[in-house]
């Protein structure tokens, strides 16, 4: 079955603020919805892995041609317009199954129980190497 | 755990350290009583457990052993003639289970690596369980333990305890490694996989090993001590879909009472010795909480007392961010906040410091400035479930203004 990278990122064009500013219990709505959109991948045996990301503030920008000492920039990188949050990596019947399942992570809901309708990336795996596969 | 494996699992060490100490090599042996594990597995499964499960594995490994060395060189022909004597008799020798833990803690090291070889070597888990419960795959795993194996090789370590002199320094850091393999359970990154090893559990069983065969070190004492105490809690730490619950708004109807009593008992026992170190005042506040029947009980003068000579034992400023909360109890909220100003300087990016500011600035009715650092502490977390706690009371924070 092919596996896609369904990918969530804080996108500024967005015009809805941090959730830090939302009502308790829309960021309780949200949270909610989507641990139970990852376990019902889950139950549904289309789930690979998710990973969520930490945040801008600890990230670094790392550069190098190999001889000198690398440069090594701290974030967050305010030019960034969409910063990676996350993402699951499912394994899925077909492309169909993969934007749905992104669409649901897209109708999240956010202030106000609206849906936050993020841009929401999906791209299908072409090849995988990991240690024990 | 079934009672098969924990059989299994209480022998491992035991047998690989009668198998070390025999034949020196570790990397051998380890692989010999690995393998016997697994016979043991499938043999007593289906014939149940031999009377002296102890000497069959002792035999079996050491077969093994024999095994491999005929295998691999014609140089090893004598050594394998050698390995062909009777087992000894299986007496349970907790100075082997002390001496598998000083090498396998061994300062060339990492922690990350120490932990990993130690859950093999000592605490007889296979290669498999210990990638499951670091979120690797089990070659990736395999190969951070014999490159951990091949560095304790490299750096000339033997099995045997260090001299008197260095023993001190070499226990110190086997606690260390038992302190971190206990930690990475809290502050694990990963979700929870139903065949996930409860890391905790294999570190307070660890420590117990190690409690038994030094009874009179209060430093280990008090690890073990540390660790009940924290585990104590582990039911009311979290609410509904792993929410992090803060230790005053816990449910301490949860708490773990046979953990707690054995817990108090090894602090007052340590205490006794006379000699005060960094994990037992740990494990006398954790005592302290656990002896408060709710939150507004806690006895924080004595809390800010420990804290005060733990900072003169370690200058670790964290230590000193514990003992603001613990001034803010007995004082308010800004004496709290002067002292945090103080480390301010040092912790400067520390998503605890935000995080600590916030509660007292919280206390002292100044919800916008909180709600500030309630989000800059999420915004530098590095765990899920507090990242999620941080984000709600900041959002909680900034609706109160």
């Amino acid at each position: 079955m092919p596996r896609y990278l369904i990918l969530t990122k804080h996108d500024a064009a967005l015009d809805v603020p941090p959730m830090d500013q939302w009502d308790p219990a829309d960021v309780q709505a949200h949270l909610d919805c989507l641990r139970a959109l990852n376990d019902e991948l889950a139950r549904r045996g289309e789930l690979v892995e998710m990973n969520a990301l930490s945040g801008p503030e600890l990230a670094k920008i790392v550069t190098a041609d190999g001889s000198g000492p690398p440069v090594v920039t701290d974030g967050p990188f305010p030019e960034a317009k969409e910063v990676l949050a996350g993402y699951q990596l499912v394994d899925v019947e077909s492309e169909e199954r993969a934007l749905e399942i992104a669409a649901a992570v897209s109708a999240a809901p956010g202030p106000g129980g609206v849906p936050l309708r993020q841009r929401i990336e999906v791209r299908q795996v072409m090849f995988t190497f990991a240690p024990d596969l | 755990m079934t009672a098969l494996e924990h059989v299994l699992r209480r022998a491992a060490p035991q047998v690989l350290g009668v198998l070390v100490r025999r034949y020196g090599d570790f990397a051998a042996a380890e692989d010999a009583v690995q393998e016997a594990l697994i016979l043991a597995a499938a043999h007593w499964a289906r014939d149940g457990v031999p009377d002296h499960p102890h000497a069959w594995l002792i035999r079996t490994a050491t077969r093994k052993l024999v095994d491999e060395h005929r295998a691999t060189a014609a140089r090893h022909r004598r050594e394998a003639a050698v390995a062909l004597e009777p087992p000894p008799a299986p007496v349970p020798d907790t100075d082997d289970t002390l001496r598998l833990l000083v090498l396998c803690c061994h300062p060339v090291l990492t922690p990350a690596s120490a932990v990993a070889l130690t859950l093999r070597a000592v605490g007889g888990l296979t290669t498999a369980e210990i990638a499951a419960a670091f979120l690797v795959p089990e070659p990736t795993m395999a190969q951070r333990i014999s490159r951990a194996k091949a560095r304790v090789a490299a750096a000339g370590a033997r099995f045997e305890l260090p001299e008197p002199a260095e023993r001190g320094r070499r226990v110190q850091a086997v606690l260390r490694v038992l302190y971190v393999m206990f930690t990475e359970a809290h502050t694990s990154s990963g979700g929870a996989g139903l065949q996930r090893v409860d890391l905790a559990r294999e570190a307070i069983r660890l420590t117990r090993l190690l409690h038994a065969a030094l009874p009179g070190d209060p430093e280990v004492a008090g690890l073990l001590a540390l660790q009940l105490l924290t585990d104590a809690r582990r039911a009311a730490r979290t609410g509904p879909h792993g929410a992090l619950v803060p230790l005053e708004e816990q449910d301490r109807s949860l708490w773990d009472r046979a953990a707690i009593a054995e817990g108090l008992s090894l602090v007052v026992a340590a205490r006794r010795a006379g000699v005060v170190g960094e994990y037992q005042l740990q494990a006398a506040v954790a005592a302290v909480h656990a002896a408060a029947p709710t939150a507004a009980d806690t006895d924080w003068a004595q809390i800010r007392t420990l804290y005060e000579l733990l900072e003169r034992l370690t200058d670790n400023p964290v230590v000193t961010l514990n003992r603001a909360v613990a001034v803010a109890r007995t004082e308010g909220p800004a004496a709290g906040l002067a002292l945090l100003d103080e480390i301010a300087p040092v912790l400067a990016g520390h998503h605890r410091l935000d995080a600590v500011r916030a509660h007292l600035l919280e206390e002292a009715g100044r919800p916008t400035e909180a709600a500030r650092h309630y989000a800059a502490a999420a915004a530098r977390a590095l765990n899920l479930p507090e990242r999620e706690y941080l984000t709600k009371r900041a959002a909680r924070a900034r609706s109160a203004t």
